[in-house]
């Protein structure tokens, strides 16, 4: 809402500056964004008017204007579209104007001219604000402008702005008179209100115009009044001023008028072409299905019946408070004005709007709330103004179909409940005076009945009172406390806590969290070459995505860390190695999707190489080592790696599902070659992914400790050739079960393939060793484990020793 | 005595070159020579049965005194030459310190969540548990459990994604507050805050369709206004240090009343005035109110029993000012050379 200085002045004395006043009433809740001064960049520009135009005798496109201003002025101007009559803004010789241009005497093809007309631009003037008619040449200034007056005055220029930011809840604000109010209630000046007096002639408008309310749940009350012989042309100087500073342009004084009155006293109002109003009817109803209309901005649009409109006996001319129609607009050639001021559902009206992309002045006022009581005033408001500044004649009696009556409000307010609340010591009559200073009514002693004005729609219960209390009081001036009573609880759950402890232990595993959106684009599914009916392609989708790469929420963690990863390369920075925890999305049948946790990570490139270590290939065996690492580190034992080929974005051969019994916590492997093209990733890639949620229920506590040996270890090696399709786990589940609990542990030293070895086999070498805890093993119990082992991987797996 | 003459012989030779000798090889050749079973001296010890015995006491103690002379000199020598080996060997292998070290692996936290589990640690100290709530929320929840019933205008403020008509992705964290309140209700003291991450329909410089929000809400007995006050300003102050000043500014939310919003001096230029407060001073740093009675008693508690504040703290915003980062789209890239900084 933009508050003109002057304008809220008219209202309310104020003897605060600017900054003040903004300060106060920010700190009553009235936010004040920015204080826009309206001063222009220009200096010894004056009001003229143009009496004479002639031809230039030496080129065809300038023109010669006798101009008084003040003084009569010989000017040469190009400009299109002046005419003799019209108001204009005249540079002196010696005006300034923005941008440092100085205006001289100049002489044109021969003719001097003694200054020049200036267009909005040249003045620096917003364009927007500017009738369309003067966007190509110069500016017209209001015809009551006295000549020779300084055109920043008549443009209304040394003024401020107050740019408010309203909460909701304050409709009341969207208007300077409720500003005004709020200013009188915070500095304690007095209220001058407009005084509306309407002169009337003889006939009666119930013989001239008749209006009907068949909605009755939408629209609870529709005032129309009648203004005929009206002269319709441009508003005074002062009108035009004050709506531009508010941020509306002048248009004529008849659509002026209506939206002055609304921005004074906050009640949309709308003026329709009396004579194009079949059977001067107004009939407010539903739309009917498939009915159309041509809005005030030329747009037809399709209206369905949960809309309300204005129609006459005929058509829709009336979007009900969101705009009027284009066949009942009020031209030049209007006369009879038909003023409507109604009252219509703030929710119905927020659907209509949203619904045809449709927000206007009037909409927003009526979605937060118009007062209900205020309609029958504004219409008298226009249509005195009507009277006075357009020269019409007002019929007498307004229509008034008030269909349903606003119940007054009156709240009880108990005072001990106040400071209950706020924790302050307010006394009663405190509080009452703060209640008065809103124009609230305040009886008895305490409790007190609180009777709350027709403009207050958001005052309804005790609490509002509370805070109206508290925001005048000033939130700075209740007393800090803290609050008691904290008991010592759990603070965290075992499920945030484990949530925690994965992104520690994979950030000490060596991985930078990254944090992406938990939406992505379908488009990715594809490039991770999931056939037609892969579980992810049922992901949640947005009905309403800013984009299509944010349109599903993410089934799986591994968009992301793809998108981070190609975006790192992209910008030369190498290696990548990343993990991200977060929920991913899966339609679960309900109302609400499963939000099931996710660990994964991936890295890419080789670690850096220094002047005496290599670099190391951040492959698949890299990436299995930070996981084994992860996850020995939070006690997760019994793990189990086991070649995969369901992951279609996958490399074939080098894929794992990771196994806890018969459990699938998640996959690692490296990226099949079409998804690292199809990322743009420079190199290969591998990735993991694990359920975060399923793996904490594995977590086990750590529960004492395992004592230290005290007798001497034996160690041995054995190096066994086996089928290369073997994987060493199964040969390392046979050793272990073979030695028994004499073997204490067995590593994996060497893998070989090649001679002597022959085609089709691999050589695996481990060292083994054996310990007791109890006492010293003999030579003839390793030895003896030595070739249990040795036989149980003959028999059960075909190996053969290595010699 | 030629044989003392001898042996007083054997004595300076083989001192002699005791003294002489540079490596241990060296001393154990002197040792072979003359006290090997060979040796100088030792054949002169074996030789002493073809002494008349009167001199055998004199030789024999001659030279048993010259052999341990001799001995000691050896393992002298030989401990110095040791010394100075080792000492040589230690010079050989200097090297040079200023070559750097070899690099650990090392993985970095994202400082979105550094900065929420600082916060989360304030409020644990003032008492505060974690509770947590869907991402994808009902519109119950998300809006009516919140005083913010449908055509609300409010709902405005939070431009929404949709998933079907009554589901959304959550616009805050406060949907956490209705859930709590409901699975305890009439339990108090409720005291949570609710970490997140929220979405709303905005994309640019300083607003992320994405980003994170820690709710707070507080309903016992008597709490007031004031409590409010006290538990976000020692937020505050613990966060970015005593020097801040904290002002509390009424504004409008549909699920508490009285509503504020809470500024602190401009941690950039200390409230004069600089192109980050937008020449105000002022940060706005949070939103808060009492909670709205509606609130309480959809929610199952008696407004006129219980009373209780909530908060709304954005992570991101958080972020931006104890970092100094001007783009809020630098959380949401995961540029590496970003997030190693932190």
């Amino acid at each position: 809402m933009r508050v003109p200085y002057k304008w809220l002045k008219q209202y309310v004395d104020i003897d605060l500056p600017p900054e003040e006043l903004a300060e106060k009433l920010t700190m009553a809740g009235l936010a004040v964004e920015n204080i826009e001064s309206l001063a222009p960049d220009f200096q010894g520009v004056v009001a003229g008017r143009i009496k004479t135009i002639a031809p230039h005798p030496n080129a065809e496109h300038l023109v010669i204007c006798r101009v008084d201003a003040g003084r009569e002025l010989q000017l040469v101007t190009g400009a299109p579209n002046v005419y003799a009559g019209q108001t204009v803004a005249v540079a002196l010789e010696g005006a300034r104007l923005p941008a440092g241009k100085e205006i001289r005497r100049a002489t044109f093809r021969g003719v001097a001219s003694e200054g020049m007309l200036c267009s909005a631009q040249e003045l620096g003037l917003d364009v927007s604000l500017i009738s369309p008619a003067d966007r190509e040449g110069i500016i017209t200034l209001p015809p009551d402008a006295p000549l020779g007056a300084d055109a920043a005055e008549v443009l209304g220029l040394n003024d401020v702005v107050l740019v408010l930011e309203l909460t909701p809840n304050r409709a009341d604000c969207l208007s300077i008179l409720g500003v005004a109010r709020e200013v009188a209630a915070l500095t304690g000046a007095p209220l001058r209100l407009p005084e509306i007096a309407v002169r009337e002639d003889e006939r009666r408008i119930e013989d001239l115009a008749a209006v009907e309310i068949e909605a009755p749940d939408l629209c609870a009350r529709y005032v129309a009044r009648l203004v005929s012989g009206v002269r319709t042309g441009p508003s005074p100087g002062w009108l035009q001023a004050c709506l531009r500073a508010a941020g509306m342009r002048p248009i004529n004084n008849v659509v002026d008028i209506t939206n002055f009155v609304m921005l004074e006293m906050g009640q949309p109002l709308h003026a329709f072409d009396y004579d194009l109003l079949q059977q001067h009817r107004i009939i407010v109803r539903r739309a009917e299905a498939g009915e159309k209309i041509k809005t005030l901005d030329d747009v037809e649009r399709e209206l369905d019946p949960e809309m309300l409109v204005i129609a006459d006996a005929a058509r829709p001319v009336a979007v009900a408070g969101v705009m009027g129609g284009l066949e009942t607009e009020v031209t030049p050639e209007t006369t009879n004005i038909l003023i409507e001021s109604a009252h219509f559902d703030g929710a119905s009206i927020r659907r209509t709007s949203r619904k045809l992309s449709l927000r206007s002045e009037a909409s927003t006022r009526f979605e937060r709330g118009v007062n209900l009581e205020g309609a029958a005033a504004a219409a008298d408001r226009a249509a005195q103004l009507m009277a006075e500044l357009a020269g019409g004649s007002v019929a007498r009696g307004r229509l008034d179909c008030y269909v349903r009556k606003r119940r007054p409000v009156t709240i009880l307010l108990r005072p001990e409940r106040v400071n209950y609340l706020l924790g302050t010591t307010l006394t009663p009559a405190a509080m009452k005076e703060l209640l008065e200073r809103l124009r609230l009514e305040v009886s008895g002693e305490g409790p007190f009945q609180v009777t709350v004005p027709a403009y207050r729609g958001d005052l309804t219960r005790e609490i509002d009172l509370v805070e109206e209390i508290a925001r005048l009081y000033g939130y700075d001036n209740i007393p800090v406390t803290l609050p008691g009573n904290i008991t010592a609880r759990e603070k965290q759950t075992p499920a945030q806590r484990w949530e925690e402890a994965g992104r520690e232990a994979a950030a000490t595993a060596g991985l930078a969290e990254v944090v992406t959106y938990s939406f992505i684009g379908p488009r990715v599914l594809d490039q991770l070459l999931l056939p037609p009916g892969h579980p992810w392609r049922q992901a949640v989708k947005i009905q309403n995505p800013l984009r299509d790469e944010q349109s599903i929420m993410r089934p799986s963690l591994l968009p992301g860390l793809l998108e981070v990863a190609g975006r790192n390369a992209s910008r030369r920075v190498l290696p990548v190695a990343i993990y991200e925890l977060g929920r991913v999305f899966i339609p679960s049948g309900r109302q609400l999707p499963a939000e099931p946790l996710r660990l994964g990570g991936l890295v890419m490139g080789t670690t850096g190489r220094g002047w005496n270590w290599p670099a190391v290939e951040m492959d698949f065996f890299y990436l299995k080592g930070i996981v084994e690492n992860i996850l020995a580190r939070l006690r997760i034992k019994a793990i189990t790696w086991e070649a995969a080929t369901a992951y279609p974005f996958l490399h074939p051969g080098r894929a794992a599902t990771i196994k806890a019994g018969e459990l699938s916590l998640g996959f690692l492997g490296e990226l099949h070659p079409d998804v690292l093209a199809a990322f743009d990733l420079p190199s290969r890639a591998c990735v993991f992914e694990l359920d975060w949620d399923q793996a904490g229920t594995l977590n086990q506590r750590q529960l004492g400790y395992e004592p230290l040996p005290r007798f001497p270890a034996v160690e041995r090696d054995l190096a066994v050739v086996v089928g290369d399709n073997l994987p060493a786990a199964a040969v390392e589940e046979v050793i272990k079960e073979a030695g028994g609990h004499l073997l204490k542990s067995c590593t994996l030293f060497d893998v070989y393939q090649g001679a002597p070895i022959p085609e089709g086999y691999k050589s695996l070498a481990y060292t083994l060793v054996y310990q007791l805890p109890d006492r010293t093993l003999t030579d003839a119990e390793v030895n003896a484990a030595q070739e249990r082992i040795q036989k149980a991987l003959e028999e059960r797996l075909g190996a053969t020793l290595r010699q | 005595m030629e044989m003392l003459k001898t042996i007083a012989a054997i004595r300076e030779a083989a001192l002699a070159r005791v003294a002489a000798a540079t490596s241990s090889e060296e001393l154990e050749a002197i040792r072979i020579q003359y006290l090997g079973k060979k040796g100088e001296l030792t054949g002169v010890l074996r030789g002493m049965g073809k002494l008349p015995p009167e001199e055998r006491p004199r030789v024999g103690q001659l030279a048993n005194q010259v052999r341990e002379e001799l001995e000691k000199a050896l393992q002298d020598a030989k401990e110095g030459l040791s010394r100075r080996e080792q000492a040589a060997r230690l010079r050989a292998e200097a090297i040079d310190v200023t070559l750097p070290g070899r690099p650990v692996p090392r993985g970095y936290r994202h400082p979105l969540y550094q900065t929420l589990n600082e916060i989360k640690a304030i409020f644990m100290g003032l008492g505060f548990d974690v509770a947590e709530g869907p991402e994808v929320e009902s519109d119950y929840y998300n809006f009516e459990a919140l005083n913010l019933p449908k055509e609300h205008p409010a709902r405005d403020m939070q431009d929404s994604f949709y998933i079907t008509e009554d589901v959304l992705l959550r616009t805050h964290t406060s949907p956490v507050q209705a859930r709590v309140m409901e699975a305890r209700r009439p339990q108090v003291p409720i005291r949570i805050i609710a970490p997140g991450k929220v979405y709303r329909r905005d994309d640019d410089a300083t607003h992320s369709p994405m980003f994170f929000q820690v709710e707070g809400l507080l309903v016992d007995k008597r709490v007031t206004f004031g409590e409010l006050k006290g538990t976000l300003m020692a937020f505050i102050k613990q966060m970015f240090g005593d020097q801040v000043h904290v002002r509390f500014r009424p504004s409008y939310f549909p699920f508490t009343e009285p509503s504020a919003e809470v500024d602190m001096s401009c941690v950039m230029c200390g409230g004069s005035g600089c192109r980050v407060c937008g020449h105000t001073g002022w940060l706005e740093i949070l939103g808060c109110g009492m909670v709205h009675p509606r609130v309480l008693s959809m929610s199952g508690y008696d407004p006129e029993e219980v009373s209780g504040f909530a908060f709304g703290l954005g992570v991101d915003r958080v972020a931006m000012l104890k970092y100094g980062v001007d783009d809020l789209r630098l959380f949401y890239e995961n540029d590496l050379r970003f997030l190693r900084q932190f």
